[in-house]
């Protein structure tokens, strides 16, 4: 049994290695493999070549958001512009960027090992304060946080977006360590992800929920309820006297949320976010500003003014509506990602993480400007819940699904792009179809997670029957 | 009888101070015609029709006119323009063979479409509408859609790249305009004899239209007379430029073609319009340096000028002066009448070539890559014979020889340009751009708002065989209202403008006969431009005929997502529901509190939940039927009252 378990790790690196080198052989070949032009992998925020522009607009002494090319971070822009232009000479102009991506590849991976570690740690103590350890010795406990990890290091649109020089990277990274932060309880660190998520891509602003829960309640487990039927059974079984037990269950029949740590990370939130705008505003003292900026970024992120073909539907439902409706049917759209924010928060509270995953999910899903980076995120998150979704449905069916839409998008774009024999509707039929993939894997994975909660809770109370 | 008298002596008195203003504006205003005809090396004739119509500054004579047209001293003093040009083409000018260092090819070689740039007085924040009211004036005038230069997206602002160095200058040109006769038909109406007489009876529209080139301008500029408060006079400057090939018997192909007037126009010029101060008849032949003497003074020798063994004039000029390498002869056509037209004819004898002179380099512009994704725009400058004539004059101050070329051109937004993709390549090699780039000034396209400029001055080397220019862009997605009727057509970017700062041409015939205008324009050293060609994008198109099936499948998905997603998360199996039930027994919630409290106010003991029977059920629902019905009516009343009351 030990063997095994130094056994596994050392797998875990062997193809954690392995991942990475197949990521350098990737980069190192001439012209990216094309993929960043692909519309699935780089979009109008992400992609370098944008980001190539505005840094060479500010270097001619011009806003980088002077014309409509870049959309990013004037951080990012800070950082990774000078990348674009410096060339080693004899290897692809390309390379000094793409190492940062590796690099940023490789840390997200690592920290969602450090996630998927503590949740599996959670899960272990959760079940055994539950009892179903004990009785079901046969039923193991997977190492959730190397499957994750691997997951996001094999799955091949993390590597798409790595190598197809897109920003995704970087920004999952940041998502990631924001969930790091907040799992591990390092509340600074989880606020500093948080604002740099939020500055990169806004849709991540909807994590502040399952983050301030998760700060609050801490790690996911099993619904209270559960606890307090295994307690008032154990009670049972020790105590007779009522007063007690009444007691007992009115001191747990509410988590003790930590009002204290919440309020740090807000105000770590509202600090690291002072200083982000303050840096934004000094790259930017002589080209408008932070309203610049926001207008330039998350302005062009809400009106979808680039109609440029993607992986969502927006852009072909915005080419197609009549101007009259747009803007009724931008607001229907933004709302639709918050509108579900609630009741998923009611429903999920215990579980905060997968609460940050679905969130994310969806955010993907009605993303303005979705890739398939953002997929590769969702999907590695998932896979920390592998233990409690093992009886997901459908997911062959899903599995299917992505493998298709991921093979025929290429061949539907170049149907209406290049050869000019289809037209718009193949690559919108697509997308469509994509996104329905994503809602059916959401719903299935929200619907598996509620299950298997019922599931513990029908096996606890037939486990506290026995007892009894 | 004397109140006859009286009456007379006011009206004598009103109207020979009528006839005072008009021989007074008639003394500032000048008008004359002028025709020049040139034979091109590929066997076409030009033709280059130049009136100029000057009128005295407004404040001197008020504000009527007798020559000049209404429309456009009311145009120039209603929006402030200083300079303006106007020009409507059709066809593309032949640099190679029609010349591209001489006056009359850097002036009239105009784009494809129309193009118009304009020049205002006035404060820098009033240059936009002037341009804006300025188009639309123009257009009706014209019959012409300039007035689609008017948004922002299809003009620029060029500060140094188009030549003339102003911040009040806006360019725009609409390539994908078809010029025809219906624009000539307003450009006639402004000269004072219109078609019906003088030089301009011979633009017969079919032996225009039929041309390899045409190409009709209208140039504007004020003239500032110097005094105080007398305001500036306008010149106007309206030019035809046709390229006809004559029709030929002569199965000879090395032979040039012979040709007169009515054989290109198919008309002759019967006596010049009376209104015109001067109306002449140029005709230039190029390349005749060796067998001539310097001086054509001797009868004799002027004879032999215009009838010798190479070509045969049909009419003797009146003048012959020459420059450098081209003979111009002179005809007035004041002489000509009914009985006697004019009809001037070349008849070539001999077998004769020549070559123009050309600019310093030949420019071309195409597009790279496929798909309607991206792709990239390429401008090739190829050196040209002429060149090495030219090497010596450049010298810069550390004795390098140098060309500079100046590059200007205007991106719609839909081509999306990566301005840091710009490569220079002199001779196959790539260049940094610190090497060969003087100056770039760059203003970025912005979506639907505004187009984007690229202007940059490049100094080559003199001994440069090719330079490239490349520059990538992404092609845009509009949505479906922005595309024109014929979206598969693709988009013309318009343009661009090769000029060569350092380069100015100039024909000076030395001759005190420069008070002609068309010659004294020649003298003029003027920029020597070229235009490339126009260049057509196809653009990706969406479906256009199912925005219905889009919005209603997008909207279908989004309910799919919400629906089946707040399913889950409300969806309760049978075993919570009792368990819910059974806590709701136990402990009383909310529902039992409020059915407590129905019962109270009703009077009624209180039902146990479970042995509820039929009847009272029916009499709660019906209770609460009649509630939803009261609320519905109450609604109702409401909505009625609010919206009669508005």
């Amino acid at each position: 049994m030990a063997e095994e378990q130094n056994k596994k790790p050392c797998r875990f690196w062997i193809w954690a290695s392995a991942s990475v080198v197949f990521r350098l052989i990737l980069i190192s070949f001439p012209g990216n493999l094309n993929l960043s032009s692909r519309p699935e992998v780089s979009t109008p925020l992400t992609s370098i070549r944008r980001l190539a522009e505005g840094y060479w607009l500010k270097q001619a002494s011009m806003s980088p958001y002077a014309g409509s090319m870049y959309h990013g971070s004037p951080l990012l822009l800070s950082v990774l512009g000078p990348l674009t232009v410096q060339r080693i000479k004899g290897q692809p102009s390309h390379l000094l960027c793409s190492l940062v991506f590796v690099i940023a590849d490789i840390l997200s991976a690592m920290l969602l090992r450090g996630i998927g570690q503590k949740l599996q740690m959670a899960y272990g103590l959760n079940a055994r304060l539950l009892g179903f350890l004990k009785s079901s010795r046969d039923k193991v406990i997977l190492p959730c946080g190397d499957i994750a990890a691997l997951v996001y290091l094999w799955n091949p649109f993390t590597i798409v977006s790595c190598v197809g020089l897109s920003t995704s990277p970087i920004e999952t990274l940041a998502v990631i360590l924001a969930l790091f932060g907040a799992v591990t309880r390092r509340v600074p660190l989880a606020a500093f992800g948080f604002v740099m998520a939020t500055h990169l891509s806004l849709y991540p602003a909807t994590l502040a929920i399952p983050m301030i829960i998760l700060l609050g309640y801490g790690l996911d487990a099993p619904p209270i309820k559960l606890f307090l039927q295994t307690r008032s059974v154990e009670n049972e079984k020790s105590s007779t006297s009522t007063v007690t037990k009444q007691a007992k269950s009115k001191q747990t029949t509410h988590l003790p949320f930590l009002w204290k740590t919440v309020m740090h990370f807000l105000f770590w939130v509202l600090l690291w976010s002072l200083y982000v705008l303050v840096l934004c505003a000094l790259s930017l003292n002589k080209y408008g500003g932070v309203e610049e900026m926001f207008k330039r970024t998350y302005g062009f992120i809400l009106s979808i003014e680039d109609l440029s073909p993607n992986i969502g539907v927006f852009w072909y439902f915005f080419a197609e509506v009549f101007d009259f409706f747009r803007n009724f049917f931008l607001i229907v759209f933004h709302v639709n990602v918050l509108f579900m924010l609630l009741p998923l928060a009611i429903r999920l509270k215990h579980r905060p993480c997968f609460l940050a995953f679905v969130y994310l999910a969806i955010s993907s899903i009605l993303k303005s400007y979705p890739s398939v980076g953002d997929s590769a995120l969702y999907l590695s998150l998932c896979a920390l819940f592998v233990n409690e979704l093992v009886d997901m449905k459908f997911s062959f069916f899903l599995f299917c699904g992505y493998l298709g839409i991921s093979l025929l998008s290429p061949v539907m774009h170049n149907l209406w792009i290049w050869r000019g024999t289809g037209n718009a509707n193949f690559y919108f039929g697509n997308a469509i179809g994509y996104a329905c993939f994503q809602i059916v894997f959401v719903v299935e994975s929200v619907s598996a997670m509620l299950n298997h909660d019922r599931a513990l809770r029908r096996s606890s109370s037939n486990h506290g029957e026995v007892n009894s | 009888m004397a109140c006859l008298v009286r009456s007379w002596i006011p009206l004598l008195f009103l109207q020979s101070f009528l006839v005072a203003i008009a021989f007074g504006s008639n003394e500032g205003e000048e008008f004359s015609e002028e025709l020049l005809l040139k034979p091109l090396p590929d066997r076409k004739v030009l033709a280059h029709f130049h009136f100029e119509n000057r009128a005295p500054p407004s404040n001197s004579h008020g504000r009527n006119h007798h020559l000049f047209p209404k429309a456009i001293s009311q145009l120039v003093q209603k929006f402030r323009v200083k300079e303006m040009e106007l020009s409507f083409t059709q066809g593309r000018w032949n640099h190679e063979h029609w010349g591209g260092f001489d006056p009359l090819s850097s002036m009239n070689a105009k784009p494809v479409g129309v193009e118009l740039w304009a020049v205002f007085d006035v404060p820098q924040s009033q240059v936009d509408i002037s341009w804006k009211n300025l188009t639309h004036a123009l257009s009706g005038l014209f019959c012409a859609s300039i007035n689609f230069l008017e948004s922002s997206t299809s003009y620029a602002a060029p500060t140094w790249g188009f030549g003339t160095n102003s911040d009040k200058l806006r360019y725009g040109s609409l390539p994908r305009e078809a010029v025809c006769t219906e624009n000539l038909t307003p450009w006639l109406k402004l000269l004072p004899c219109r078609d019906k007489d003088g030089i301009s009876a011979l633009m017969n529209r079919p032996s225009v239209y039929r041309g390899f080139y045409h190409s009709q301008r209208l140039h504007l500029s004020t003239v500032e007379s110097g005094q105080e408060g007398l305001g500036s006079g306008i010149v106007l400057e309206q030019t035809l430029t046709v390229v006809i090939q004559p029709e030929t018997t002569s199965v000879e192909t090395n032979m040039q073609p012979s040709w007169s007037l009515s054989s290109l126009f198919g008309r002759k010029v019967v006596g010049s319009c009376v209104l015109a101060k001067s109306s002449n008849v140029y005709l230039q032949l190029e390349g005749r340096l060796g067998h001539e003497s310097k001086n054509v003074d001797t009868e004799i020798e002027a004879h032999k000028l215009w009838m010798n063994s190479d070509f045969d004039l049909s009419l003797k000029p009146d003048r012959v002066i020459r420059e450098s390498s081209s003979l111009l002869f002179i005809f007035d056509i004041d002489k000509s009448s009914d009985s006697e037209p004019f009809d001037l004819g070349l008849t070539w004898k001999l077998p004769s070539k020549w070559s123009c002179e050309q600019a310093p380099l030949h420019a071309s512009r195409f597009l790279m890559g496929s798909g309607n994704e991206r792709g990239a725009i390429a401008i090739l400058l190829k050196a040209t014979e002429s060149q090495e004539k030219l090497s010596g004059r450049n010298l810069t101050t550390d004795g390098r020889c140098t060309i500079k070329a100046n590059i200007f051109q205007i991106f719609p937004w839909y081509i999306k340009v990566y301005y840091h993709t710009l490569q220079i390549f002199v001779d196959q090699q790539q260049k940094t751009d610190s090497e060969v780039l003087k100056k770039i000034n760059v203003s970025p396209s912005t979506d639907k708002v505004s187009s984007g400029m690229l202007e940059m001055m490049l100094e080559l080397p003199c001994e440069v065989k090719s330079a490239a220019i490349s520059i990538e862009y992404d092609k845009g997605f509009l949505h479906i209202d922005e595309y024109p009727p014929d979206a598969n057509q693709g988009f013309d970017i318009p343009s661009a403008l090769i000029s060569f700062p350092s380069h100015h041409a100039s024909l000076d015939f030395q001759e005190e006969l420069s008070k002609s205008p068309l010659l004294s324009s020649f003298k003029e050293k003027s920029l020597v431009r070229s235009y490339t060609e126009v260049l057509l994008v196809p653009l990706t198109t969406p479906d256009f005929s199912m925005p219905y099936n889009v919005i209603t499948i997008t909207c279908t998905i989004f309910a799919l997502y919400f629906g089946s997603l707040l399913n889950v998360l409300r969806r309760r199996i049978g075993e919570e529901e009792r368990f819910l039930k059974s806590q709701g027994k136990k402990r009383g919630g909310l529902k039992q509190l409020l059915s407590r409290l129905t019962a109270k106010i009703r009077g009624r003991p209180i039902e146990a939940p479970s042995s509820e029977s039929p009847a009272a059920e029916s009499s709660f629902l019906s209770s609460k039927l009649i509630f939803k019905i009261i609320l519905v009516a109450g609604a109702a009343a409401a909505w009625q009252y609010f919206s009669t009351d508005k």
